[in-house]
């Protein structure tokens, strides 16, 4: 399959900010092949983030795009897709910026099953404040802000999207890009609130000082930390302790917040005499 | 069966401050809105989320407040007139999104009813203690629009006043009510909707292939705005930008940028500058007042005047930017200023700054949720 991925580039604003290794790109590109499958109207496509390595991507793209405050991404996409719900609104945020900072939003976008597609670029640390402890640090693992191994417990990005409410929730890795693909059109067609955690690797920030290697190094640890969830009646409880499912975790249907808003007002707008 | 979403305007209503925002905001052509229950300004949550579906706009509830400063500006950028309503503690949230949408260039309004702070403070009691938060609330320089209403019928043209500023800005505007005006009752005539001159944000006017530059303004300083979804795919950022909305580390740029964002209310000041004076052709002490406390200072200068005192008030209504030659020429004759305020002279400093050392000048200040009532006015006036 070939597609012209500058089609939906702003070819002039690269090369982009992400280190040699990091795995952003690969999300990025999974997602321009997810849109392109799509076939969209870019015009009708908003791209909306938070701050962070991550949240650069909107930049690098040729949609209406709109890159806001710390954490605060979902709460602006909210408004775009509740004022017109014809658009098609995409988040793109980091481990700090949606479980963190932007954790309350996070969970209030999930609870209103609003059509939004969340895609969580999760590498477990602050990239681009330098290497700080994030959420997701998995405990004992070091930041810049946890010299001597966090000692916090990490969230669990799809467990929080499943439990507070949302409707598609799948955990991707950047190692599998044709898995990711599948997985972000999956995402962006449900007609709810979806949340894609897709894994990627901080070579500078998170590979460095955990002496996890370089970029497919690191590739092999995440891979080692995961198991596909279609094998997971085939494993035995140890097997999969401590270890985390990748793949659709979870669907459901349920009603959707702008399809009720407009049945609310066929409900309660005055009838025509 | 009695319909309020098609009642014809021009109806004769007895409405509190903040149901006469709510009319104001749907006059003025809100269909969205977006806020956090807080008081004393709750009512007006409550009224647009009866009135809104009804009219087929759209009434959210946030998680908090900078969620609804987040969705307003979200729902204005998708070609919206959007609305939230908040109180002291909830308008500090706010400040974060609220520079957003100044340094985004995004219209949008926010009404604050003031109250007692700082922290929580006194949640239901009058106050006028955010005047300096509307100014300078968030961080960097920047451009600042708040309006001050004291009647009802005030606030609901000051309301419609803020979306037609914010539509022909680009910038947010603030209503900083105080709680008196947004619970008290008066009788109001609500104008005919031919009588009520709206604003609409300026569309660009593009050739076939012609490059859409966001921020790229003319000599009104105010670039034109395409909503999101109408064809023209640009960036918008919170970084420091050059005309095309992506972020710029040139110095000249940057410079630029937050010189325009400032020049362009200076610019359009006239238009802006909203004020009542009150025998203030003569007056030897001026009292400078706002909100209800105008109320309280307008009945203290009729009692002076009845004992002989040549005293006047100038009411800024826009308090935001100062009308400040208006100031000065309401106080060409007086030997004494009064600025009677319910927060700790947060207004008098604006005063003191403009007319200088000439006349003395007096605070009236209040900050116990009571009202300033115009025997104490009246005692500053006289100079007891």
């Amino acid at each position: 399959m070939s597609m012209d991925y500058f089609q939906y580039l702003r070819k002039e604003k690269m090369p982009h900010i992400w280190c040699p290794g990091c795995g952003h790109g690969t999300i990025m590109k999974s997602i321009l092949r997810a849109l392109d499958k799509l076939k969209w109207n870019q015009d009708d496509v908003v791209v909306v983030s938070g701050i962070g390595c991550s949240s650069r991507t909107p930049g690098y793209l040729d949609f209406n795009t709109l890159h806001t405050t710390h954490g605060r991404a979902l709460a602006f996409a909210t408004g775009i897709k509740v004022a017109n719900p014809k658009l098609h609104v995409i988040v793109v945020s980091g481990d700090g910026d949606a479980m963190a900072i932007g954790g309350n939003h996070f969970i209030h976008a999930c609870r209103r099953n609003i059509e939004i597609t969340l895609i969580v670029f999760n590498n477990n640390i602050y990239g681009m404040t330098g290497g700080q402890a994030s959420p997701t640090t998995f405990t004992g693992f070091k930041g810049t802000t946890a010299p001597y191994g966090a000692i916090e417990q990490p969230f669990n990005v799809c467990s929080m999207a499943q439990a507070a409410g949302a409707t598609f929730v799948a955990r991707a890795l950047d190692l599998d890009a044709v898995a990711m693909d599948r997985l972000i059109v999956q995402a962006m067609q449900n007609k709810g609130f979806s949340v894609v955690d897709a894994w990627s690797q901080c070579t500078t920030y998170f590979g460095r000082p955990n002496k996890w290697g370089d970029a497919s190094d690191m590739m092999e640890h995440y891979k080692a930390l995961t198991y596909n969830v279609r094998l997971s009646d085939k494993m035995t409880e140890e097997e999969k302790a401590g270890k985390y499912p990748v793949g659709v975790l979870h669907q459901a249907t349920r009603p959707e917040f702008c399809a009720e808003y407009d049945k609310l007002i066929e409900r309660v707008r005055p009838v025509e005499k | 069966m009695s319909d309020e979403a098609t009642k014809p305007s021009g109806t004769v209503k007895f409405l509190s401050g903040n149901e006469a925002c709510m009319e104001g905001a749907i006059a003025a052509g809100c269909r969205f809105f977006a806020g956090y229950p807080i008081s004393p300004s709750s009512e007006i949550a409550e009224k647009m989320s009866g009135r809104l579906p009804r009219l087929g706009g759209k009434f959210i509830q946030m998680e908090d407040e900078i969620a609804s400063m987040g969705a307003i500006i979200g729902a204005s950028l998708a070609g919206q007139k959007t609305m939230t309503a908040t109180s002291g503690p909830g308008f500090s949230l706010m400040q974060e999104n609220l520079g957003f949408a100044m340094m985004a260039e995004i219209p949008c309004v926010v009404i604050n009813v003031m109250r007692g702070g700082p922290s929580t403070g006194n949640p239901t009691g009058p106050s006028q203690s955010d005047v300096q938060q509307c100014r300078w609330g968030t961080h960097g320089d920047h451009p600042a629009i708040a309006l001050s209403p004291s009647t009802i019928r005030e606030v609901f043209d000051t309301t419609v006043a803020c979306f037609n500023f914010a539509e022909m800005m680009r910038t947010p505007v603030v209503l900083a009510m105080d709680e008196i005006t947004a619970h008290m009752r008066e009788k109001i005539i609500i104008p005919q909707a031919a009588e009520i001159a709206l604003v609409n944000r300026r569309k660009p006017v593009l050739q076939a292939g012609e490059t859409y530059y966001p921020y790229e303004a003319g000599e009104d300083l105010v670039p034109p705005m395409m909503n999101f979804g109408e064809g023209a795919r640009y960036h918008v950022t919170g970084l420091d930008h050059d005309r095309t909305g992506f972020p710029s580390a040139a110095a000249e740029i940057q410079e630029s940028l937050h010189r325009r964002l400032l020049d362009k209310i200076e610019k359009h000041q006239e238009k802006l500058l909203l004020f009542e004076h009150h025998r203030t052709e003569d007056a030897e002490v001026l009292v400078v007042a706002y909100g209800s406390t105008a109320r309280s200072a307008k009945r203290a200068v009729e009692e002076a005047r009845a004992k002989g005192v040549k005293a006047g008030l100038f009411r800024p209504i826009t308090l935001y930017p100062i009308p400040e030659k208006q100031i000065e020429a309401a106080a060409a004759h007086a030997r004494r200023v009064v600025v009677p305020e319910m927060n700790l002279g947060q207004y008098k400093l604006e005063v003191e700054r403009i007319l200088g050392k000439g006349p003395t000048i007096t605070g009236v200040n209040r900050v116990n949720g009571e009202p300033i009532a115009p025997s104490l006015i009246l005692s500053a006036i006289l100079g007891d």
